[in-house]
């Protein structure tokens, strides 16, 4: 193996849920750095679970999640649903600017270099000219643009996007997509959660396809055959309250 | 004439002048600390709390009678400790942080009254459920200041994981561990500004002067740091007209100062820039672009 192929995440007999009851169930592999890497599955599949469990936010009830030597914090991360509260009186250029907090710190100050960078990564996201703007103010896409913008600044090895481009329109969706090619380019580790299967196939030499369990893992074209994805929608997606221990 | 009603009463009498500095120190510390629990949707935390030091309060002032350093030190520690309870349940369990606060707060309140009534009741407990705005005396000023000097440090100190924790706490956790720090530090500011403010104006204006300032402030600015500023200006303002008010009108100070603040709310509410009553009700025309 060449160092292209070691792994940036490894995934070993991992299990996630919530009140016992797994969402992730014995999921075993290894994602190699600088991957491109689509996670892909119905609804419910266990896609935002595995997720929070890669960032630490969710501990896993068995198994573990090896990051190879890199810390939670240098991990960036776009949730599905970001927490934001969208009414906060803060502008875009502020909200850019904290993706820069590995490198400020609580206190560390803003230069020219700084400032530099923060009005490139707006203007890499095309919303230059909003800089002033308050968050509240801006459109769905919009707001995923300056997203992006913050993830751009935060500059890290391993990029974990939660459904990125959902509700969001094919030109922004697309514009938002260069930047992960750039990323990949980069050779940074990218995994993506996504429901657009043509653009999976198109783009993404990794898949993981996932409905609780791990239904297909390796090339698109292997793993989005029409039995594999009959298989992840027969999945039953409702906990059963009546399960008994898992002895796998 | 000008001068005679409205700097006159401050030449020519000391209360007065003590009066004005007791409101002004509290309206800078409180006034930034009312806009982040107002942004944080916690407005009625100020209430809750004031209702969890008060207890603290009368405990110090039965051990101690009316002595300035036990009824602040009963405040500041069953403030703390409800705050800080508060805080570690709504942060380690489901129950959020109104629920948790409410419960522990409650709990203060009841402990509090049946701590006061094992004693029988006392007049002079009046006395810090209504505050002395007109009676403060040295060490009271330096309390009160040394709490805004402290404010304005620790607010510098938390001022980037407290934004964060606002806008998105979720990406906070994910760069930082500061954020539980910077919040419990936050509750004590809370904590800090209500002993503060209860001295001069007692437990349940002392959130008068918090709240009301932020409130005024949201409808003037879309700018946090706008927000802060008209925030503290308010509070200023409302502390020297209320003064003012009380003496032409021989009414108390502290409500005075309070209900100043509230005509000035009032009239946010209908002029505000920033969302008021005649903006939403008198629209003007759309903009080309």
């Amino acid at each position: 193996m060449s160092d292209a192929m070691t792994a940036q995440l490894q995934f070993r007999d991992l299990t996630l849920g919530y009140d016992r009851h797994p969402a992730v169930h014995h999921l075993d592999g290894e994602v190699p750095r600088g991957a491109l890497m689509a996670v892909v599955g119905p609804n419910g599949a266990g896609k935002s679970t595995l997720f929070k469990g890669i960032v630490g936010v969710l501990p896993p009830l068995a198994g573990r999640i090896d990051l190879c030597g890199l810390k939670t914090r240098d991990i960036a991360y776009l949730p599905q649903a970001a927490e934001l509260d969208r009414s906060f009186p803060i502008n875009v250029y502020d909200l850019v600017a904290m993706g820069l907090w590995r490198r400020t710190g609580l206190f560390g100050g803003v230069g020219a270099r700084e400032r530099d960078k923060i009005h490139h990564a707006i203007a890499a996201v095309g919303l230059t000219g909003f800089e002033s703007r308050p968050i509240g103010t801006l459109s769905g896409g919009q707001m995923q643009r300056v997203l992006f913008a913050r993830l751009l600044l935060q500059d890290a090895r391993l990029i974990v996007l939660d459904e990125p481009f959902n509700s969001i329109d094919a030109k922004t969706a697309a514009d938002l997509f260069d930047l992960v090619r750039r990323w990949h380019a980069e050779e940074r580790t990218v995994v993506a959660a996504l429901h657009d299967l043509d653009l999976v196939r198109a783009s993404f030499p990794d898949v993981l396809l996932l409905a609780r369990e791990p239904v297909a893992w390796g090339a698109a074209a292997d793993v989005l055959t029409p039995d594999n994805l009959l298989k992840a929608r027969r999945m039953c997606e409702a906990f059963d309250e009546a399960a008994v221990e898992c002895v796998a | 004439m000008l001068y005679d009603s409205v700097i006159a009463p401050f030449v020519e009498f000391e209360f007065m002048r003590r009066a004005f500095i007791g409101t002004l120190a509290l309206a800078i510390g409180a006034g930034p600390v009312g806009v982040f629990l107002m942004l944080r949707r916690m407005s009625l935390m100020g209430d809750a709390m004031s209702h969890a030091i008060l207890p603290g309060a009368a405990i110090g002032f039965l051990l101690s009678g009316l002595s300035l350093f036990a009824m602040t030190a009963g405040g500041l520690i069953a403030g703390f400790v409800v705050a800080v309870l508060a805080g570690l349940v709504a942060r380690t369990t489901e129950l959020k942080e109104d629920a948790s606060l409410a419960a522990f707060f409650l709990l203060s309140l009841a402990l509090g009254v049946t701590i006061v009534s094992l004693r029988g009741s006392n007049v002079d407990l009046l006395h810090f459920l209504f505050g002395s705005v007109l009676a403060l005396d040295n060490p009271t000023l330096i309390l009160i200041t040394a709490i805004t000097s402290v404010s304005l440090v620790v607010l510098a100190l938390i001022w980037r994981p407290l934004v964060l924790e606002c806008v998105d706490p979720s990406f906070l956790r994910s760069v930082s561990r500061a954020g539980a720090p910077a919040h419990i530090a936050f509750l004590a500011l809370v904590v800090m500004n209500l002993v503060g403010g209860f001295h001069a104006l007692g437990t349940l204006l002392a959130v008068g002067l918090m709240m009301l300032p932020a409130a005024v402030a949201r409808f003037w600015a879309r700018d946090i740091t706008a927000m802060i500023v008209i925030a503290v200006a308010t509070g200023i303002v409302s502390g020297f007209a209320g003064l003012l008010v009380s003496f032409h009108a021989g009414v108390p100070a502290g409500p005075a100062i309070i209900l100043t603040a509230g005509v000035l709310y009032v009239g946010s509410v209908i002029f505000g820039r920033a969302g008021g009553l005649v903006q939403h009700l008198l629209p003007r025309r759309h903009l080309e672009a």
